[in-house]
């Protein structure tokens, strides 16, 4: 693959009520894996998906929320939330993961990968893509 | 008559706690499991119709969904009950009839 | 399909990896090694341990371009390059590497 497109992920289900969120995180680390350009969006129950202080043990099912973090090291630094999705929840920002990147091409530091958006901006987010993916 | 009523899906996708609220008898018990637990929280937008039913219904939910999802229990309306599975085991044992919302 | 390690038998994959991630001991790597005419040293369990931890903190085995750079920044540039790390696994470090550590074949790979 020589072109580089523009994946949009768009996560809109609670983590592990259904297979969509795993489903999709997988598919974004290939896609990653393949050097293309990806954005995430997390709306409606996706915010659910980066909340922080998951433990599934007593369930007996696997944890993937610290996988999140690894998307740093998959150049994956571009995590939209959706502000009102996170107002309907009783959310903020406080409550999800800390996900960061290193910018390697700017000065190193760790910055932020998350950035919170509201639905208008995210319309023009949206509209900005080449591929769009919905989960 | 009273019976208990579960809940597996989150209230902000489908209307499975909407519905089971309104149409639950007096005096039944909900308990909240699964992506359901999300109705649990203070401050959402489901919040108001749980505190609102919570007049004539009460409400439980599973403690190792809540930890599951990392919702913490500080953040829970007040007069939910958090039990564990023996706990619903309990539920489903004192209760004639159990209903299950999907 | 499995391997046989201090007298049990660890169930494998159709491609040789463990199925249960929870029964690995050291002795497996060294063990999966032989049967791909490999000798373990101390290089190859730099990279073994480094894919062990980098699972137990992200529940992933990286990506050859993620794992290399990521070698890279604990290890030194010197280790952080493809060449290194393809003389070390031949078979490619991701997936020969993630084997003998236990590890699922790396997400992406295939």
């Amino acid at each position: 693959m020589s072109e580089t497109k523009k994946f949009l992920f768009v996560n809109r289900k609670a983590p592990y009520g259904t297979i969509y969120a795993w489903e999709s995180l997988e598919v974004i680390l290939i896609s990653a894996a393949f050097e293309q350009d990806v954005s995430l969006v997390f709306i409606d129950d996706g915010v659910f998906q980066i909340a922080k202080g998951q433990d599934t043990t007593e369930l007996g099912i696997k944890n993937f929320s610290p996988t999140y973090n690894a998307l740093g090291d998959y150049d994956v630094n571009k995590i939209y939330i959706e502000k009102e999705s996170l107002d309907a929840r009783g959310l903020t920002v406080d409550d999800l993961l800390k996900l960061t990147y290193e910018d390697e091409d700017d000065d190193w530091a760790e910055k932020d990968s998350i950035h919170v958006v509201s639905s208008a901006e995210l319309v023009d987010i949206m509209d900005q893509q080449d591929v769009v993916l919905s989960f | 008559m009273p019976m208990l009523h579960t809940v597996n899906k989150s209230p902000f996708e489908r209307g499975a706690l909407e519905s089971c609220i309104r149409l639950a008898i007096k005096g039944s018990s909900v308990l909240l499991i699964e992506d359901g637990v999300y109705g649990a929280s203070r401050g959402t937008a489901a919040s108001n119709m749980v505190e609102n039913a919570m007049k004539d219904l009460d409400f439980y939910v599973l403690g190792s969904d809540l930890k599951a999802r990392g919702v913490d229990e500080n953040r829970l309306i007040d007069g939910i009950t958090v039990i564990d599975y023996s706990g619903f085991v309990k539920l489903a044992v004192e209760n004639d009839k159990v209903q299950a919302w999907l | 399909m499995g391997i046989e390690v201090n007298g049990k038998t660890l169930e494998t994959d159709e491609e040789g990896y463990l199925t249960n991630l929870n029964e690995w001991v050291p002795e497996v790597a060294g063990i999966m090694a032989k049967l791909d005419d490999t000798e373990l040293n101390e290089n190859h369990w730099e990279v073994i341990n480094f894919l062990r931890e980098y699972y137990e903190e992200y529940q992933i085995a990286p990506a050859v371009r993620v794992l290399t750079k990521a070698i890279g920044k604990k290890l030194g540039k010197d280790k952080g390059n493809s060449k290194y790390l393809y003389e070390l696994f031949p078979y490619g470090p991701g997936k020969q590497a993630c084997k003998y550590a236990g590890l699922p074949k790396p997400t992406g790979c295939v």
